[in-house]
């Protein structure tokens, strides 16, 4: 029945013949397996197809929802991370073995008559994979994406003549936005891949009618049928190289379970975000090298015109093979070609390893992205896309902001917040010598001699050194938590570089009294002053304690009005119109501090006797928002995941 | 197919035979392994919402009894929830609507807005008391029992539960139930 069915089928189509005639095609010489790479070629080009595919069906390309759908593919979906690993090292596979498919031709020298249309046509596939994986960069829409595809774009833009007009087509409009994804998928998913999967049917056609190209005439081996004998390698081979992808999409994961597993997705792009380790795919790392060489106004040299010409000197090859030792030229020149390409690489790739940028950048990247997972689980992505997320987080915010505002005087922890020591050069002046100007920038002469390794005697005027930018305010880390305060409550500590040493109240009378009041007697109601006072702030790291401690508190609280007097000078309770320090009702609370940064000057706080800091709010250095994250930053106030990743 | 009787005095023949066969089957195997696996991980993928339960069922305010008019005609209402839809997590956006009317002292009654038939968004018409789809004319009382026999509709108007909550606010649960057959049963 079935077979009637088949005779049927075949007598109406002729497909039932035209699939023996390939399946069973002679081969004469027998397998090979080196006949495997063709095959490879299609297969991978398949792999990308059907893992491409399916990634489509859960893709919505848009700025509010490119990031946002693929973070679902990837960490809500099962198997979606693998799906999309997958199509990552497959586009990277595509290139290898269209590079090494090219290869073999020229080596083997299939290129010659009649062949010259099938090597061209191999080598068509090779700008248009670097399309599919320059436009399969962009859909994602995080940071790395966003960032990398400008150059794509921006190199189309200085093709001659025409190149504005195709960069706003391609962008569909001037900048990046909605249309350049649907744009970019439209091409990815669509044109380009009709385009390659053309050309591949057409170069196994080419492949039929030419036969092929590369039998060994001095072996004696019998001749074989396509199937199964080098259906048997091909298959092996594809097999082989899909459980290789697999291997690297689950490596990671093998290696650390507990990372959150699938190929980096960065955070969400924000065009208002720096982004300092935009780079290209590793085998258009050497492009990437040599752009560097092209000085400003001529990149089209290095981008467009002598890569043109040695893709010209590349597909002129079939005519120069045959001249007396032209395939032998052929073959030095693209050996030589594939050497420069991957010393070119391999430089990339070394100064990126030595640049400081580069390396914070990723390690940036790679924290602002794992964060965004964990705010993605704890909140939900909004309508308005996930990049509001990470805009809102004080976690990501706070040290960037306090870095850009406050740590030209302000330490955290005794870095600028993110992690760097501010560093100056310091000009010597007379009289300064290594041991006064270590003490004026509150560091130990050591230190200050470790950063100045090149001077070695005594400092000179005129000599310019390296120092650490003087802290001249307190450092905030921990502020108005019980720590913290115990230090200001510290004779040895409450004019030292973390709290009153670089400002003007060095020597004030709140110095005068923790040094004259701070006495190991009344050790113990300092502690309950600690206590109490802390308490204002309402940190959640403080909450327990605070709860546990309710009945200290009520005595600190009572020392502050009475035997220790600060109300003398400070607000508590109730508004004190001769306070001269800052209000001490909620202290460190978010309200407080918001007020206290929008303007430390005001009648509440340091008044007119305010020292360096400006009112960053009254004077719109910072907005409600950025006050707010900032508060909360300083004051510990952020989303943590809990542990061991337990929803 | 008929087999071949063994034919003494070629007996090479064979285990060539079967090697070839052998070869034939690893052919095959690992060339569907090879295009199976990653359709496999991809159907898995797109397999993904089936185990995906639906939105929540949980009551939702509606309206205030206040908003129904005394003489029982049926208004329509939208209903907002809170609403994941895969990536988004939207707060009180329109999900369906609802048609509420007064019944005397009773609870007021709720009706879908969808036709059981096939789907389209039912009226009312006020001058019949009834209400009519405008897709395929089914047509229903204004309890929203079957008005006519001849209806192509094969269920009344499916009714949802309501909950008067602090005296005046109406609440319903609301929820989609499949098209097209007499039962009522809620899609999950």
């Amino acid at each position: 029945m079935m077979k009637r069915v088949l005779a049927w089928l075949d007598e109406r189509t002729g497909l039932g013949r035209f699939a023996e005639a390939c399946l069973f095609q002679n081969l004469p010489g027998g397998s090979r397996w080196r006949y495997v790479w063709g095959t490879l070629v299609v297969y991978v080009f398949l792999l990308q197809a059907i893992t491409g595919f399916f990634l489509w069906t859960g893709y919505s390309p848009s700025t509010q929802t490119a990031w946002e759908s693929i973070h679902h593919i990837q960490s809500e979906m099962a198997g979606g991370w693998i799906l999309r690993g997958l199509h990552h090292f497959g586009a990277q596979a595509f290139v290898v073995v269209l590079v090494l498919h090219l290869l073999q031709m020229v080596i083997y020298g299939i290129y010659r008559a009649p062949r010259e249309v099938n090597f061209w046509i191999v080598m068509l596939l090779l700008p248009l994979s670097i399309a599919m994986s320059a436009t399969g960069w962009l859909l994602p829409y995080d940071q790395h994406g966003y960032w990398a595809s400008r150059v794509p774009i921006g190199i189309m833009g200085v093709t001659p003549v025409i190149g504005p007009m195709l960069q706003k087509f391609a962008m569909g409009g001037s900048t990046v936005g909605h249309h350049t994804l649907t744009h970019f998928l439209a091409l990815h998913a669509g044109l380009l891949p009709l385009c390659i999967a053309g050309l591949l049917g057409f170069h196994y056609y080419l492949n039929r009618k030419h036969g092929l190209g590369d039998v060994s005439k001095d072996c004696a081996c019998p001749d074989e049928k396509y199937f199964p004998a080098q259906f048997l390698k091909d298959a092996a081979a594809c097999l082989a190289v899909f459980l290789v992808l697999l291997g690297f999409v689950l490596f990671p994961y093998w290696q650390n379970p507990t990372a959150v597993p699938g190929v980096h997705l960065g955070a969400p792009a924000d065009p208002s975000e720096q982004y300092s380790a935009a780079r290209p795919e590793w085998f258009m790392l050497f492009l990437f090298q040599f752009l560097k060489y092209f000085p400003g106004g001529t990149e089209v040299w290095g981008a467009i015109v002598i890569p043109g010409l040695v893709g010209a000197v590349v597909a002129l090859m079939p005519f120069v093979a045959q001249w007396r030792h032209g395939h032998r030229f052929n073959v030095l020149f693209l050996g030589t070609l594939l050497a420069a390409a991957g010393i070119l690489g391999r430089m990339a790739a070394v100064e990126d390893s030595k640049d400081e940028t580069y390396l914070s950048a990723k390690e940036q990247s790679h924290r602002n992205a794992e964060r965004m997972h964990q705010l993605v689980a704890e909140r939900g992505i909004p309508p308005s896309g996930a990049a509001a997320l990470l805009r809102d987080d004080a976690y990501t915010q706070g040290p960037k902001l306090f870095a850009k505002n406050c740590a030209s005087c302000h330490r955290f922890d005794g870095h600028d917040g993110l992690g760097h020591k501010p560093l100056t050069t310091h000009t010597v002046r007379t009289n300064e010598t290594w041991e006064s100007i270590a003490e004026f920038r509150f560091m130990p002469v050591t230190a200050l001699r470790e950063l100045n390794p090149s001077f070695t005697g005594p400092l000179k005027p005129e000599d310019k050194i390296i120092a650490q930018v003087r802290p001249w305010g307190p450092d905030l880390k921990g502020f108005a938590s019980r720590e913290w305060l115990a230090g200001l409550f510290d004779p040895a500590r409450v004019d030292g570089q973390h709290y009153f040493g670089g400002t003007k109240f060095k020597d004030g009378k709140m110095s005068k009294w923790v040094k004259k009041n701070a006495t190991p007697e009344k050790a113990d109601d300092i502690k309950k002053v600690v206590i109490a006072l802390s308490a204002e702030a309402r940190l959640k790291s403080q909450a327990v304690a605070d709860k546990a401690d309710a009945e200290i508190i009520k005595q600190g609280r009572a020392l502050m009005v009475g035997d220790m007097a600060c109300t003398d000078c400070h607000s508590f309770g109730k508004k004190d119109p001769d306070a001269t320090g800052p209000e001490l009702t909620g202290y460190g609370s978010r309200a407080w501090l918001i007020r206290f940064i929008s303007n430390p000057a005001h009648a509440d706080f340091y008044g007119k006797r305010n020292d360096r800091m400006p009112a960053f709010a009254d004077k719109k250095i910072l907005d409600a928002k950025q006050l707010g994250l900032l508060a909360d930053w300083l004051r510990g106030d952020w989303y943590v995941p809990p542990k061991n990743g337990a929803k | 197919m008929q087999e071949k009787p063994p034919v003494p005095g070629t007996p090479a023949t064979a285990p060539t035979e079967r090697r070839e066969f052998l070869k034939q089957g690893c052919a095959a195997c690992l060339g569907l392994a090879a295009v199976g696996a990653p359709v496999a991980v991809g159907v898995r993928v797109l397999l993904d919402p089936l185990h995906r339960s639906g939105g929540s069922d949980a009551f939702v305010k509606v309206t205030t009894i206040d908003s129904l008019p005394e003489d029982g005609t049926p208004v329509q209402f939208p209903v907002l929830a809170d609403k994941r839809d895969a990536w988004t997590k939207f707060t009180q956006v329109p999900v369906g609507a609802v048609f509420l009317q007064r019944q005397g002292a009773r609870q007021p009654l709720a009706l879908s807005v969808v036709c059981p038939h096939a789907g389209c968004f039912v009226d009312y018409l006020e001058d019949q008391e009834s209400f009519l789809c405008p897709c395929h004319n089914s047509f229903f009382k204004k309890d929203g029992s079957l008005k006519d026999e001849q209806s192509p509709s094969p269920r009344r108007l499916d009714t949802l539960d309501v909950e008067v909550r602090n005296k005046t606010e109406v609440w319903v649960r609301f929820q989609d139930f499949q098209l097209g057959i007499t039962e009522k049963i809620p899609i999950a």
